[in-house]
């Protein structure tokens, strides 16, 4: 049991890095209906651009941990969504109303570019980085078996909580939610009614890249070492996760999020840690045979 | 960005603004990643700094950015082209070549051995080149004619690889037997696969077929006892020529019975026309199923899935067709491959190789033979090119993919006949043979 508990936490805190990266696909999905590949690389250059923010800040003698983070978090977002704007405007915008299959082939392509970028610049070794958010409490004591719950994982797990309350107020009440919503649902229609689409696009994908930088600079701090090819298992995860939830639903990517990392975590714990990634795949698989819509997903009815 | 060219003049300040602000969005993008690196000392990590090199990515963007506005774009007036409106003048140009240029590539590839300047590393690339273009139009049965998006099309590659390697040195089975039954087994694997995931749309069915191509990765890696995991298998046995083998010393060799001194480059050649007729095959029969029913019928679903199903084709059975059909061919490609590399291991199957083989084919133009073979020379030929710059040539490789579909997304070649025509003047409609 005490087992099964500190398992749940480890699942909730992977999960919501999974959620946060999940946003990013669901959002792109919904409003133009493509599988954005590069996304789960943009988490990783995230991660890069995270580690090199902190170092530069350690090595200029920054020694107070909580502004040197939020210093990183903040340094970082804004120069990932950068990266997720241009990928956008090179690769996506000029095919924009183009053949169904050439973004997706862009996209595969901006994904190869990303990572081989990071690896020419950065090298193709492991980059690791000492804890830095150390220590936790006791979640519950039992006489053979501890289960702890660590200041990191709470970090992650109110950052979460906090960016997801922050992102669907954003989505249900401002203008720009407004617009974006809009659009999913209809872009020639919005854009008859004056709402700028291709900014509107533009700024989804600044959005998801936000939110996947986050995820990344947690992922950095959770687990310590990145390399130039993370992005490529963890976008994936991330896609099942969305596509778990319901593609163009936010809570949907959440709970799928939550799902597919508790499901790598008790895979991990109580069978095979090799096969970890088999059963996230197989149940991408699995749901999108028996619940094409996913968990919180709108029924699509096709019209001819 | 563009409004310096609307009118099809030049407007100095509005090009330089626009320049200015690509060299800012440089300068967020490339300060960091660019402009400093991490570096292993044996103190740790530290960052060293490279201001030379970001300040020169801002400066070419910004100088770049400056010259498309001031000799390309202020020189020609823009007009907005439907785009989904297939012909320009090029593809058309490239469709009228077509007609004279595959019988002239088909001589050409046979001939290839013969030319003087074919030396061992030119064979070993033209392998290299038709084992991709054989790949590139198996995986155009999928793509091309029913389109059905797989991006796990090297499972299949995979699959034949393996039952290839196994069956040779577990049962000491030759290679020429074993080749039909890769493509069985492969072909069984698109049915299984198929299966269960072919009734979903598009993208859905593409992340799907991705995750199945890393689930069989995953297994080849770790099923130990049985696939030799992460070590792969080696010692797979050469192909023989009706039984002569293609050894140096020895009776009964290849050299041996035609009277000919030994050359190591014998053995190449007979590869190269393996994988020429095999893929010459792959053609051949794709290009005749299309003309079958069962051609049509993945014609059709590729046009309207929902008028095809009510018109009474079921499109089940269809799509699993193309997908065992194209897994087939898969399976060949990959026995050949184990065998022309006498060693496999996961390594050689994973994502990137299912990127290239759909990137050979929707480059190409989806549906076009030739393209296939005109995008294989380019993208494998490129990369052969490259390899000087061995670690910058998947960057330029990536590059390239974008460029490309940014320029023609409908790909290089991207008129198709249609195979059916129905024809005004009242006579019997036209059927196009071999349609390019």
């Amino acid at each position: 049991m005490e087992y099964f508990l500190q398992q749940l936490i480890n699942g909730v805190a992977l999960g919501s890095i999974y959620g946060l990266i999940a946003i990013g696909y669901t959002m792109v999905y919904g409003i133009i209906g493509m599988i954005n590949f590069a996304h789960g690389d943009i988490f990783m250059v995230g991660t890069f651009v995270a580690l090199i923010v902190f170092m530069g800040l350690m090595t200029i003698g920054l020694a107070w941990v909580p502004l040197a983070l939020l210093i990183v978090l903040i340094v970082s977002m804004f120069v990932t969504a950068a990266y997720g704007w241009t990928v956008e405007r090179l690769a996506y915008r000029p095919l924009r109303g183009s053949f169904r299959l050439a973004p997706l082939i862009t996209a595969i392509g901006m994904s190869i570019v990303l990572q081989n970028y990071v690896q020419v610049t950065q090298g193709a070794r492991n980059r690791p980085l000492q804890p830095v958010i150390t220590g936790g409490f006791k979640f519950f004591e039992d006489s053979n078996f501890v289960v702890n719950l660590s200041n990191m994982q709470i970090l992650i797990i109110v950052t979460t909580v906090v960016l997801m309350i922050a992102f669907s107020l954003l989505i249900a009440k401002t203008s720009l939610g407004r617009a974006q919503r809009a659009c999913e649902q209809d872009r020639k229609m919005a854009s008859l009614l004056g709402i700028n689409v291709d900014r509107t696009i533009s700024l989804t994908f600044v959005m998801g890249a936000a939110l996947a930088s986050v995820a990344g600079f947690m992922y950095l701090l959770y687990y310590g070492v990145i390399d130039f090819y993370i992005g490529f298992v963890v976008g994936i995860k991330a896609f099942t996760a969305a596509v778990l939830g319901g593609i163009g639903s936010l809570p949907g990517a959440m709970l799928g999020g939550l799902i597919i990392g508790l499901i790598e975590t008790f895979w991990s714990a109580y069978f095979t840690i090799e096969y970890k990634d088999v059963a996230a795949f197989s149940m991408l698989a699995l749901v999108l045979i028996f619940l094409p819509s996913g968990l919180l997903g709108r029924t699509e009815v096709e019209k001819v | 960005m563009s409004n310096t060219e609307a009118n099809g003049h030049f407007d100095m300040k509005a090009a330089l603004k626009d320049a200015a602000i690509s060299a800012l969005l440089t300068f967020v993008l490339a300060s960091l990643i660019l402009g400093l690196q991490i570096v292993d000392r044996n103190t740790g990590l530290v960052l060293v700094p490279r201001i030379w090199l970001a300040a020169a990515a801002i400066a070419l963007v910004f100088f770049g950015r400056l010259a498309l506005h001031m000799f390309w774009w202020s020189k020609r007036m823009r007009v907005d082209k439907p785009p989904l409106l297939p012909t320009t003048k090029l593809t058309a140009g490239l469709a009228k070549i077509t007609r004279i240029a595959a019988p002239l590539l088909f001589v050409f590839a046979i001939a290839l051995p013969f030319f003087p300047f074919s030396d061992r590393y030119i064979m070993d690339l033209a392998i290299l080149i038709m084992t991709y273009v054989m790949l590139g139009w198996g995986l155009n049965v999928v793509v091309g004619f029913a389109g059905l998006l797989d991006l796990g099309y090297v499972a299949f590659y995979a699959v034949g690889a393996y039952s290839f390697a196994l069956l040779a040195t577990n049962l000491g089975l030759s290679f020429w037997v074993c080749l039909p039954l890769a493509g069985l087994f492969a072909a069984t694997w698109g049915i299984i696969l198929g299966f269960p995931v072919l009734r979903l749309r598009g993208d859905y069915l593409a992340i799907v077929t991705l995750a199945f191509g890393e689930i069989i990765r995953v297994v080849l890696l770790n099923w130990y006892t049985f696939t030799g995991g992460p070590d792969g298998i080696s010692n797979i046995p050469r192909p023989t020529f009706f039984g002569l083998e293609f050894k140096r010393f020895g009776e009964g060799t290849f050299a041996d019975f035609f009277g000919l001194e030994y050359s190591s480059l014998h053995r190449i050649i007979f590869l190269y026309y393996i994988i020429v007729v095999l893929a010459m095959f792959t053609s051949f029969v794709t290009l005749r199923l299309r003309n079958l029913p069962i051609g049509r019928a993945w014609e059709a679903l590729r046009e309207d899935e929902v008028a095809c199903s009510s018109l009474g084709i079921n499109t089940t059975n269809t799509k699993l067709t193309a997908f065992a059909i194209g897994a087939m061919f898969g399976g060949f490609a990959g026995s050949f491959f184990a065998t022309r590399q006498g060693f496999i291991s996961p390594e050689s199957f994973t994502f990137i190789e299912s990127a290239i083989i759909l990137a050979i084919v929707v480059l190409g133009g989806m549906g076009s033979q030739i393209g296939v073979v005109i995008a294989s020379v380019a993208l494998i030929g490129g990369f052969e090119v490259f390899r000087e710059f061995e670690q910058y040539r998947m960057l330029i490789f990536g590059l390239a993919m974008v460029l490309i579909m940014v320029w023609k997304p409908r790909g290089l070649i991207s008129t198709r006949n249609p195979s059916l025509l129905l024809n005004p003047s009242g006579r019997s409609p036209a059927r196009q043979e071999g349609a390019a």
